[in-house]
């Protein structure tokens, strides 16, 4: 009756495998790394550079364990691990000098990193160690709140302004234009000229619901943002401020840094590894500023080093070139209202801009006088021009116009990006910063794992010394569970954090329950004067319902944090409810497995060792 | 080796009123210290910054309180954190001039300034800033995670057993949970987001206990038909009773493990773990079982339309016919 179909066996040796298979790499920790990142909007990490500090680093033949290419988004890495510091730091400096050709403006940015030290065979088959939170390795946090109001405030009056001259464009007269936080309100003369007016801002401008209120002798026309519309400003708002955040945070250069949206109007951004918060803040805080001028007619790019023409600005180019520019400005970043990617009517890949009224009026003049001539984007950061694009001017127009000559259209996507995150899309607030220090990181992963240790300790010793052999089952399953516990959060690459490490000693600490319930029916089974075999056939299948039942309602708690919880609490909650779950396998399945395999093999079990089973009768 | 060596089943429930009693003594002390007190609540509800510098010897909290009060914070919280030399300073929110709030790092750094020609070596280790939007935001979700608790509990005990052994449940189990948050106001122990999670964790795991004796009970209903309910309970709890010690001991050894070697960080978290898993054993015992005798429950309540043992739609209850 104790005995396991084959199939069972083979399902916990396969468990076991993936188990021990996805854990393993935990265990490897990690070696010295250079990692290879854009410093420059316009300049691309991608397999190219690969090769590149491939040749760079054979050129000089230092020896690596492995160079890794990433891209998270659109933004690329390259990571490159090397045996030890030594050769790390001279790698470094070899690949800063050469890659960049202009040290003082350098392309790439080169950082010390370090690498999970896990063979290629383990990464290959995605098994990856555990990412460690910043209360465990020291960084800062920052959680921001992207100020909606403000974002939808900016699309008002930048309406408010086209709304004024597409009126006077088309002779309706009205007599004042209020802008409300999310509303336009017109007033006219007339009811007429009102219902006018309506019917050319019903179709000019769709994201807007317009309705006519006749109060008194000046009727007004009110127009609202339809719920829609209101949602893809908000969404867009915070796309923009999470790419040009991106950008910026490349320029710490810090190892692994994460942005991400968080609910409809937040923004997390983590960086670990630094340490300044003043200066996170600063970069994080920092506005760029886009121009866009007319370029050289004659020669619009020169090589890096050759003297421009006088009375031209340049400003850097993509990797070795630069733009000459005039000196006088077209329109800045701010009268862009939007940029998107698309393609022109020979489906070539293209980037719509779309100006606001008074910057489409000054476009107009501007290229009904320039036409065939260049005009180029630059964008502004920390005083440094960079050039975003230099295209040809096809032919006069006004607010809304297209760039053509874009080989892709992911860099045409790029460059819409770019355009638009010019500056942010709406004000932040920083709501929420955690600085975490990195000796308080590695003194919160000791004594969590130490606390874990010793509990586990302190748990099999107890287990082994009251139920004997049955005891040792149990602990082996628990270790079982922790294995397992382990693999599924590398799986699935949950950060591990320092509630993390005390969820799962308390999943521990939990799991032992069942192994506790199991012993105990068997003793009680004996105790009433079961078989040996009945009494762990009929313990196992009666602490089955319990631990059932109390698994379900541990469970609704672990549910109800993962839901409501967040930050600290969601990373408890992940792995308090796996560690349930894990612990079901364990606890029952496997041990039973184990079970079988020692008592069930035919031979006739006089007695189980599961410790003393005290009869009230005995006496 | 075995700790519990009982004879004849004890009457547990003889005594209920008492300790029905004793328990609501306590309720009511926590709730009136919940409510005198009121609970010291953590800058992740109240919003504010803390910052944890730490001294190369013992740190001087006198010259630390007066030069931090000197940069003119009303309500400053400045103590040990662990060691001697480790210190944790708590700021309130501060506006600036402009009303605008004054950032975290700005506050450490002020801080850092006033604290770092006093004495040498004295290091930043961690700073935490919560701004007030997210404070409320985090008081609102644990008060919603802990009703999605009650409810999921609630539901799943009257679908597993009946209303009356659920209501019993979770009353038994909220009364841990006011029992924690009192001992967290009678001594003003810092009650932080990770002391809201294990509250969470300590009642989905103490309602096992309600459920482990209420299965025995039912166990106990179709099997002795002659013993009354009282005596029922009885039975079902002293055969329960080394369980329940043992699991929640073995519990307890590894929060034990956390509360001594854990750190500062996780002392509270372990610590209402602690006091969880201790009221938790007394609850489910003494409050959860003598609820469900006041609340009534018989027989007919548990083995209603139970069917002959050879009726084949039963075959899924393990416990089923049993015989022993």
């Amino acid at each position: 009756m104790n005995r396991y179909p084959l199939w069972k066996y083979i399902v916990i040796l396969i468990a076991l495998l993936i188990g021990g298979l996805y854990s393993l790499p935990n265990f490897f920790g990690e070696a010295p790394a250079v990692q290879v990142s854009s410093a420059k909007p316009t300049i691309k990490v991608d397999l190219a550079t690969q090769s590149r500090v491939e040749k760079i680093l054979a050129d000089d033949s230092i020896s690596n364990t492995g160079i890794f290419f990433e891209s998270t988004g659109n933004v690329g890495s390259i990571k490159i691990r090397f045996s030890n510091t030594d050769i790390q730091l001279r790698a470094r400096d070899l690949i800063q000098q050469k890659l960049n050709i202009d040290q003082n403006e350098p392309n790439f940015t080169v950082a010390l990193n370090l690498l999970s030290n896990t063979p290629g065979w383990l990464s290959a088959l995605n098994a990856l160690p555990m990412p460690l939170g910043l209360d465990l390795r020291g960084g800062v946090y920052f959680l921001l709140q992207v100020d909606m109001k403000g974002a939808v405030q900016k699309k008002v009056t930048s309406l408010a302004t086209d709304i004024r001259s597409q009126l006077r464009d088309k002779s309706i007269r009205q007599q004042g234009i209020e802008r409300g936080p999310d509303s336009i309100t017109l007033t006219f003369g007339s009811t007429e000229e009102a219902e006018k007016a309506r019917s050319v801002l019903m179709t000019s401008q769709p994201e807007l619901i317009w309705q006519v209120k006749p109060t008194g002798l000046s009727p007004k026309l009110v127009g609202e943002f339809k719920p829609t519309a209101l949602k893809e400003i908000q969404d867009s708002a915070v796309k923009q401020n999470i790419v040009t955040l991106n950008k910026r945070v490349n320029e710490l250069a810090v190892k692994e840094p994460v942005i991400q949206q968080q609910g409809a109007e937040r923004i997390v951004v983590q960086l670990p590894g630094v340490q300044d918060t003043a200066r996170a803040k600063d970069i994080i805080g920092r506005t760029a500023t886009l121009e866009s001028r007319l370029a050289d007619p004659i020669v619009s790019t020169i090589a890096v080093g050759e003297t421009p023409p006088p009375g031209m600005d340049v400003f850097r180019f993509g990797e070795n070139r630069q733009g000459v520019f005039k000196k006088s400005v077209i329109f800045s970043g701010d009268r862009i209202t939007d940029a998107s990617a698309g393609f022109d009517q020979n489906q070539r890949p293209a980037v719509n801009i779309s100006l606001d009224a008074a910057g489409g009026r000054v476009m107009q003049e501007i290229t009904r006088e320039n036409i065939g001539k260049p005009m180029g984007m630059i964008l502004f950061e920390k005083g440094k021009g960079e050039v975003l694009t230099i295209a040809t001017i096809q032919g006069e127009f006004g607010s809304k116009f297209q760039i053509t000559g874009q080989p892709t259209t992911e860099s045409a996507n790029d460059l819409a990006l770019l355009l638009r995150a010019g500056s942010l899309a709406a004000p932040m607030e920083i709501i929420e910063e955690r600085t975490i220090g990195p000796s308080l990181g590695a003194e919160n992963i000791e004594k969590g794992f130490t606390s874990l240790i010793i509990g586990f300790a302190a748990i099999s010793v107890f287990m082994i010394a009251y139920y004997l052999l049955f005891g040792t089952f149990s602990v082996v399953a628990l270790a079982v569970n922790l294995l397992l516990l382990i693999s599924v959060l590398s799986m699935l690459q949950a950060t591990l954090t320092l509630p993390g490490i005390a969820a799962m000693a308390l999943a521990l600490g939990m799991a032992i329950d069942s192994n506790v319930l199991i012993n105990e029916r068997i003793r009680e089974e004996l105790r009433n004067g079961a078989a040996p075999q009945t009494a762990i056939a009929v313990g196992f299948d009666k602490a089955w319902a319990t631990i059932l039942d109390s698994n379900v309602t541990t469970l609704i708690a672990g549910l109800a944090l993962l839901a409501f919880g967040s930050g600290p609490i969601k990373g408890f909650a992940v792995v308090h409810c796996l560690g349930i779950l894990t612990s079901m396998f364990s606890a029952v399945f496997f041990s039973r497995g184990l079970v079988n395999l020692w008592y069930g093999r035919g031979k006739k079990v006089q007695k189980l060792a599961i410790g003393q089973v005290w009869r009230p009768q005995e006496k | 080796m075995e700790f519990f060596r009982i004879k004849k089943d004890i009457p547990f429930m003889r005594h209920a009123l008492v300790l029905n009693a004793i328990s609501l003594l306590t309720f009511f002390a926590a709730v009136f210290f919940l409510w005198y007190n009121g609970l010291h609540l953590s800058i992740e509800f109240t919003g504010g910054t803390v910052m944890e510098v730490t001294y190369p010897q013992t740190a001087p909290l006198d010259s630390i309180r007066t030069n931090v009060e000197k940069l003119g914070y009303a309500d400053t919280q400045i103590q040990n954190f662990g060691s001697s030399r480790d210190v944790m300073i708590r700021l309130p929110l501060q506006r600036g001039a402009d009303g605008k709030m004054i950032s975290s790092a700005d506050q450490s750094a002020a801080v850092m300034q006033v604290l770092e020609p006093a004495t040498s070596g004295v290091k930043l280790q961690r700073v935490e800033f919560v701004g007030p939007q997210v404070g409320r935001e985090l008081a609102i979700d644990g008060l919603l995670a802990l009703l999605f608790v009650v409810i999921g509990i609630v539901v799943y005990l009257s679908f597993r057993f009946e209303w009356k052994f659920a209501l019993a449940g979770i009353i038994a189990n909220l009364h841990d949970i006011v029992i924690i948050l009192g001992f967290f106001a009678f001594f003003q122990w810092e009650f932080s987001l990770s002391v809201l999670a294990a509250v969470l964790a300590v009642l989905g795991y103490s309602v096992n206990e309600s459920v482990v004796i209420f299965d025995r009970i039912r166990e106990n209903f179709r099997k002795y038909r002659k013993m009354n309910t009282q005596e029922i309970i009885d039975n079902a709890i002293t055969s329960t009773i080394s369980r329940t010690v043992i699991t929640h001991g073995s519990t307890e050894m590894m929060v034990l493990a956390m509360l001594i070697f854990g750190g500062p960080t996780l002392f509270y978290f372990a610590l209402a773990l602690t006091i969880g898993i201790l009221f938790g054993i007394y609850s489910s015992v003494f409050v959860a079982a003598a609820l469900a005798m006041w609340l009534g429950v018989t027989r007919e309540d548990l083995v209603k339309g139970e069917r002959k043992p050879d009726d084949l739609t039963r075959n899924d209850d393990p416990n089923f016919g049993a015989q022993v």
